[in-house]
């Protein structure tokens, strides 16, 4: 590692301006967090545009903050509303309220604000010192790695993240296709533009990024908001007590590492890791039963772990320019407008953005420790601003900045049309994540995959021969064909086997207690009831009960693995 | 011991994660039916074959030397084959949202942005952008009358200052000093 470039980082951040962006960056994230609704990757969608007017490196810091900054306030509404900010703390929801209704969401809050941190910072320590190592291995990729990389990204995103596998693998593919529209850069054939000289160009990322996930999500929300007020819970002492720390300080020791693994991974992420570390101490308890009741690991850990992921899964996109998630190619995009391409020349080429960027996760760690301490009040005040005040002052931020980028009134209608997209999309169940990252890749993975055939001379088989592209593509190949195997696997077994299943489903239901039912598990034969499927079947297709569908019932859950 | 510990260990995630998906269903609006799933696979077939169409078209050249079409046109395949197999696996999904009257609200919205996009050519950002407060406050968010007037009059000021002045970004305005 070099010393001098990570200390001039350092340097950089500590400019009164960079602080200032950084400090602005995590208070918008702590803000969106807190509110539900906008997530990261539509925020930093919608402040796209400001990057085109503020300097690379201050632009970057303040759009990171956002992300993790939004880690922490998402913990503020899990545990005060039971009304998870972000996806990633669902699952502090359950010791997390459980607490407050004890009167405890002052020691949930700090104990969440403390693992936070220290995962975080456990996170940046492991970042700094493993992204320029990667980044040296990566320096050796020719087009056939790069191509095989990224397409691979692509899969991983659809596969692991939240919602239907297959649904993710169409909206990705969808997002290629989205890539290839406008002129060709190796033969100037113009593609897709249907003789639209605004789309000769191809079509901007900020105006998709905008579109898709910033009004879309403005339009879903607008449907989604039929005035149902939440009261939160008073916060007391925010300070977590010596036995608190005490039984949480295993639990954040853990999250920290978890997080820091699985946020690695593209598409792992901060939601995957909050659920595997709060199943972690589950496990681990000698006392599960308090899970759930109000255990303060419960809150440690995925929050800890959230953080961590949130922090590690910068590492792919410094390192190898590969986003490993939505809110990552949102990161991904701004550094192109900026004229910074992300990847393996990126700690030599322009050290100051990435040591820029990772030395900004200490400071701006520490900034929402100090933050979300002291001033939870502040944030729980914000509960109280009505979405439907907000709302129009999101609309006219994103329009403005949209038409700012090119002066261009056909920017906008892209972005609405996009943006009716988005919002369609999730009503029919599919999530525009994948579609925008691969429309960040779409370019890389095209013109890759052409210039590795020219230096084949056209025969594919250069692509397996090589023996680390040939890696990538056969875990690709494995990856893909997994959760097929995987089905096929289970279809076998739950035929076989019926006796078995019924018993898993006493199981999972026995531990179901934390939402409003007994954990008791009093007898399996009751239980059958409260299981999601059947209700979820009831309200979908109304009056017809289907039985012989277990397989469609598991289906239901896919939307959080 | 050990052996039996890891089956376990999954039942318990598995059972967070059916957990975490109840609680996000808790505030979700009625699940739509299998009316929306095929229709969701239909577009995704129609999308693939037309693009398919219309990147053969372009040519597809051959490995030695692809041609403009040949990217689009594997994309444009791979979308259409995967479209088709949800149209036959997918049908039970319940992870699409049924339209209800709270529907008409997004299409409202989607109706100002439009009439800003036209307006804002025509009469400068300041009436278009203090229109589209009164709707959303008022139609949309049922707000009253005086939070509106003042929300939105606040709000186009603020958003005056801060693009003009602030941020330097000539936007087309009606109101000049």
């Amino acid at each position: 590692m070099d010393l001098t470039a990570f200390l001039d980082g350092f340097a950089l951040v500590v400019e009164p301006k960079n602080l200032l962006y950084c400090l602005v960056g995590v208070l918008i994230g702590m803000v969106i967090g807190v509110l539900p609704g906008l997530g990261p990757a539509a925020t930093i969608a919608i402040l796209l545009p400001i990057t085109y007017t503020i300097d690379p490196v201050s632009a970057i810091i303040m759009l990171a903050g956002i992300y993790y900054g939004a880690q922490y306030g998402g913990t503020i509404t899990s545990v005060l509303l039971r009304l998870p900010g972000e996806a990633s703390s669902v699952v502090t929801v359950f010791d997390g309220f459980a607490l407050a209704k004890q009167g405890k969401a002052g020691t949930a809050l700090g104990i969440a604000a403390i693992g936070s941190f220290v995962g975080a910072t456990i996170s940046i320590i492991g970042l700094t010192l493993l992204a320029p190592v990667v980044a040296g291995i990566a320096l050796d990729f020719g087009p056939p790695e790069y191509a095989a990389l990224a397409l691979l990204g692509v899969l991983l995103v659809a596969t692991i993240g939240s919602g239907n596998k297959l649904k993710a693998l169409i909206a990705g593919a969808v997002g290629l296709l989205l890539a290839t529209v406008g002129r060709d850069s190796f033969s100037g054939a113009s593609r897709f533009t249907f003789d639209s000289l605004q789309l000769a160009d191809g079509i901007d990322f900020v105006v998709v990024a905008m579109g898709l996930f910033g009004v879309g999500e403005i339009l879903y929300n607008l449907e989604q908001r039929h005035g149902k007020r939440h009261v939160p819970a008073k916060v007391g002492n925010v300070w977590p007590s010596r036995k608190d720390l005490k039984q949480s300080s295993g639990a954040i020791g853990r999250g920290s590492i978890i997080g820091f693994v699985l946020g690695v991974l593209p598409g792992g992420g901060a939601v995957l890791s909050s659920i595997v570390a709060y199943a972690m101490e589950k496990r681990r308890s000698k006392t599960p039963e308090r899970f759930g009741r109000g255990a303060v690991e419960g809150v440690a850990a995925p929050e800890t772990a959230n953080n961590a992921a949130a922090t590690s899964s910068f590492i792919p996109l410094l390192t190898i320019g590969l986003p490993a998630n939505a809110t990552m190619a949102m990161l991904f995009g701004a550094l192109l407008i900026l004229g910074v391409s992300p990847g393996p020349q990126l700690v030599d080429e322009h050290p100051d953005v990435f040591w820029g960027v990772i030395n900004s996760m200490y400071i701006g760690n520490l900034l929402l420790l100090i933050l979300s301490i002291p001033l939870v009040g502040l944030f729980v005040r914000i509960l109280r601003v009505r979405p439907a005040i907000l709302a129009p002052i999101t609309a006219l931020i994103t329009i403005l900045g949209v038409y700012t980028i090119n002066n261009s009134v056909f920017d906008i209608f892209l972005m609405v049309g996009f943006g009716i997209v988005g919002y369609l999309m999730k009503k029919a169940g599919f999530d525009p994540g994948p579609m925008v990252l691969a429309f960040v890749l779409g370019s890389i993975i095209e013109s890759s995959t052409r210039r590795s055939l020219l230096m084949f001379s056209g025969d594919p088989t250069g692509f397996v021969t090589r023996p680390i592209s040939g890696t990538i593509l056969a875990a690709f190949v494995v990856l893909a064909l997994l959760p097929v195997a995987r089905s096929l696997l289970k279809r076998r077994r739950s035929a076989a086997a019926g006796v078995e299943s019924s018993a898993g489903v006493a199981e999972v239901d026995a531990h179901r207690g934390p939402g409003n039912v007994g954990i008791a598990g009093d007898d399996g034969g009751r239980d059958v009831v409260v299981l999601p499927p059947d209700a979820l079947d009831v309200a979908g297709v109304g009056q017809r009960v289907r039985v012989p569908e277990p397989g469609a019932g598991k289906h239901d859950h896919h939307r959080t693995e | 011991m050990a052996e039996s510990t890891h089956p376990h260990a999954r039942d318990i995630l598995a059972e967070i994660e059916a957990e975490v998906a109840h609680e996000l269903e808790e505030e979700r609006p009625p699940v739509g039916g299998r009316a929306y799933q095929t229709v969701g696979a239909l577009v995704g077939i129609a999308i693939g074959v037309g693009a398919a169409v219309l990147a053969y078209d372009y040519g597809l050249g051959s490995l030695h030397k692809p041609g403009p079409g040949m990217w689009p046109f594997i994309v444009s395949v791979v979308i259409a084959a995967l479209s088709a197999v949800l149209l036959v696996v997918g049908r039970g999904l319940t992870d699409s949202e049924a339209f209800t009257r709270s529907s008409v609200l997004p299409v409202v919205g989607v109706v100002t942005f439009v009439a800003f996009a036209v307006l804002l050519p025509v009469t400068g950002f300041e009436i278009p952008a203090l229109l589209l407060s009164v709707i959303w406050l008022k139609l949309l968010g049922g707000e009253s009358w005086r939070n509106t007037i003042v929300i939105s009059v606040v709000t186009v000021a603020a958003f005056y200052f801060l693009f003009l002045y602030g941020l330097r970004i000539p936007l087309p305005h009606l109101i000049a000093f």
